[in-house]
């Protein structure tokens, strides 16, 4: 019987009793399968188990334990958000256009980390095709947030948020295209960190918007984030936008010093719109950067206002050409008896697609159609410039800028589903980091009524470690990060 | 600027999506809502800006013309919701 605590252990904890042999990865596997299953009813996190496949690969990473050839991962048990393919496995995409979809190859991400040592679970809940910030949009039902099961867990990566926080694995991965990491992290009280775009590969992640797209780590501490970073970065030959810079080891640059560091906080963050309760937790996690030497100042983001209106013409825009791939001829959910190949078309896809992917798709196509081209997307790139310009000018004067992850804590289920504009202001602190590329994470800070509230830390491109090291302090300095959800006192 | 039921349709069949006659009036005011979010843009003077479609300003990186993968076929066909014989089947198209 293996104790509980090993299922919200740390990576180096982990590490530590897998070489020792206090534990072996099969056992330490099995023990996350069990709480799988245990909790998965209830909460809808995982969409595929891959039992038998995670014994085995954790039986081959106590192999190379035994041999001392592991890295820091080699026999991590973590769960995959369901976008990125995996050879073999089932890939849906939260869709009902791939519910039987069966990639014939690994995403870079998968593969990297299957190099690294890790055992893979399985295939976590999400948005449909990552468009959604409640996980309610998912074909394969909503997820339940581990801290209220009456609220969501955020999204679009909330089955992976939820799953971590209610210790069903010890790392998840994913994907923040405009707060899709940050937001549910944010709300399941979990460390999310979406990287620089360029520094991981998009190969075999199933595309949303190419331009702003991102893999990223999810875990319980900026460090194991780290770990998990270094594994997942680099140079792939596979996606030409991938940034051919050196990976540095992530976590051997957590010094915790943050003696000089200057964080900005922008005005425009800071104003009359947020949330007094967020605000104090925000400013309190703060604080504590300040008594670690950091210094708080004040800046200007002046276009911050514009980020939801370009990212709802850029994201929709790139999501329009990218799922134009699904016709029910090559693969994905095809529709019966299709009386020509137009109402194979027609039919197939509005069959395939649920609501909220297929406003996206009707918003896109408007954007790029003949007439409103230059009025749209035409305009909301060069507004997209603007806003990064922003960031720049901001950076010549700080080092990481500061903000919340989300406007607010858990909503209740149903509570934004019929507006699509209120779902889409989840994500009014988020959007921007992506319009600009730049990395940025969610931290957890403290709680509001029970639940987790996520401060955001932003940095210069390619400059994941300053975040990390900054969220490394706090974590060094408070417990925020180690808080459970109430699990136990709904179970039966 | 707003959009008619008219508009909706027509891009709806540009993107190949068929909406139901019953969905269509909520379908057009949802996707007025989000006309009317992006129309902010208009209220930004963006002379002389040049569109940005990478963040990092990055130009396309070019590699050899040479095969690289190998042959697939076989495993890709598999997702194929109809085949026969290495072709993709789809309804009658020529009379």
């Amino acid at each position: 019987m293996v104790d509980s605590a090993v299922l919200h252990a740390s990576v180096s904890e982990l590490h530590g009793m897998l070489t020792q042999r206090q534990i072996s990865s099969e056992e330490l596997t099995q023990a996350f399968l069990e709480r799988i299953d245990l909790l998965n009813g209830k909460l809808n996190a995982v969409v595929t188990v891959c039992a038998e496949q995670a014994l085995n690969d954790a039986r081959r990473a106590d192999k190379r334990l035994s041999r001392g050839k592991a890295t820091m991962l080699t026999g991590i048990p973590l769960l995959h958000k369901d976008i990125f393919c995996t050879q073999g496995i089932r890939t849906t995409c939260g869709s009902r256009m791939l519910e039987q979809f069966i990639p014939a190859y690994d995403a870079t991400v998968v593969a990297k980390l299957k190099t690294a040592g890790v055992v893979m679970l399985g295939k976590c809940n999400m948005d449909e095709f990552a468009m959604g910030s409640s996980n309610e949009t998912s074909f394969f039902g909503t997820v339940k947030n581990p801290w209220d099961t009456q609220c969501v867990p955020g999204g679009s990566s909330g089955g992976s948020a939820a799953a971590l926080a209610a210790g069903m694995a010890t790392l998840v991965t994913g994907t923040d295209t405009g707060g899709s990491i940050r937001q549910p992290a944010s709300l399941c009280g979990i460390t999310g960190l979406k990287p620089t775009y360029g520094r991981v590969s998009r190969l075999g992640i199933i595309a949303f918007a190419s331009s702003l797209d991102q893999a990223g780590p999810m875990a319980r501490s900026a460090a194991d984030c780290a770990h998990m970073l270094t594994a997942m970065s680099g140079l792939d030959a596979g996606d030409s936008t991938s940034a051919d810079l050196a990976v540095p080891d992530f976590f051997s640059e957590l010094s915790g010093d943050v003696a000089g560091l200057r964080i900005g906080l922008p005005r425009e963050y800071f104003n009359d719109d947020l949330d007094s309760s967020v605000r104090a937790q925000v400013m309190s996690a703060l604080s504590q950067l300040e008594k670690a030497g950091a210094q708080l100042i004040d800046i200007d983001l002046p276009h911050s206002h514009y980020a939801i209106a370009t990212y709802y013409v850029l994201a929709p825009a790139e999501a329009s050409a990218n799922l134009a791939r699904y016709d029910g001829v090559r693969f994905g959910y095809r529709c019966a008896d299709p009386a020509d190949l137009e109402d194979l078309y027609l039919r197939s896809r509005s069959e395939g697609f649920g609501e909220e992917v297929q406003r996206r798709i009707l918003v896109g196509t408007y954007a790029l159609s003949a007439g409103f081209y230059d009025a749209y997307f035409n305009k909301a790139q060069q507004v997209r410039r603007v806003i990064t310009d922003d960031f720049r000018k901001a950076f010549q004067s700080v080092d990481v800028i500061a903000g919340p992850s989300a406007p607010g804590i858990a909503f209740r289920f149903g509570a934004k589903q019929q507006d699509p504009i209120a779902m889409y202001m989840e994500d009014i602190y988020t959007l921007a980091v992506n319009l600009a590329g730049l990395p940025g994470l969610s931290a957890p800070a403290g709680l509001i009524n029970g639940m987790p509230v996520g401060l955001q830390l932003i940095g210069k491109p390619f400059e994941e470690s300053t975040i990390l090291n900054a969220a490394h302090r706090l974590q060094l300095d408070t417990d925020w990060h180690l808080a459970r959800p109430p699990i136990e006192e709904w179970q039966p | 600027m707003s959009i008619s039921q008219e508009d909706v349709e027509k891009v709806a069949l540009l993107a190949r999506l068929a909406i139901a006659p019953s969905d269509l009036p909520e379908v057009t005011e949802r996707f007025g809502r989000v006309l009317q979010l992006v129309n902010e843009l208009n209220t930004i003077d963006t002379e002389g800006v040049a569109p940005m479609s990478n963040p990092h300003d990055m130009v396309q990186r070019l590699r050899p013309d040479v095969v690289t993968g190998g042959d697939e076929r076989e495993a890709l066909m598999a997702s194929a919701p109809q085949q026969d014989r290495g072709y993709f089947l789809v309804p009658k198209v020529i009379d």
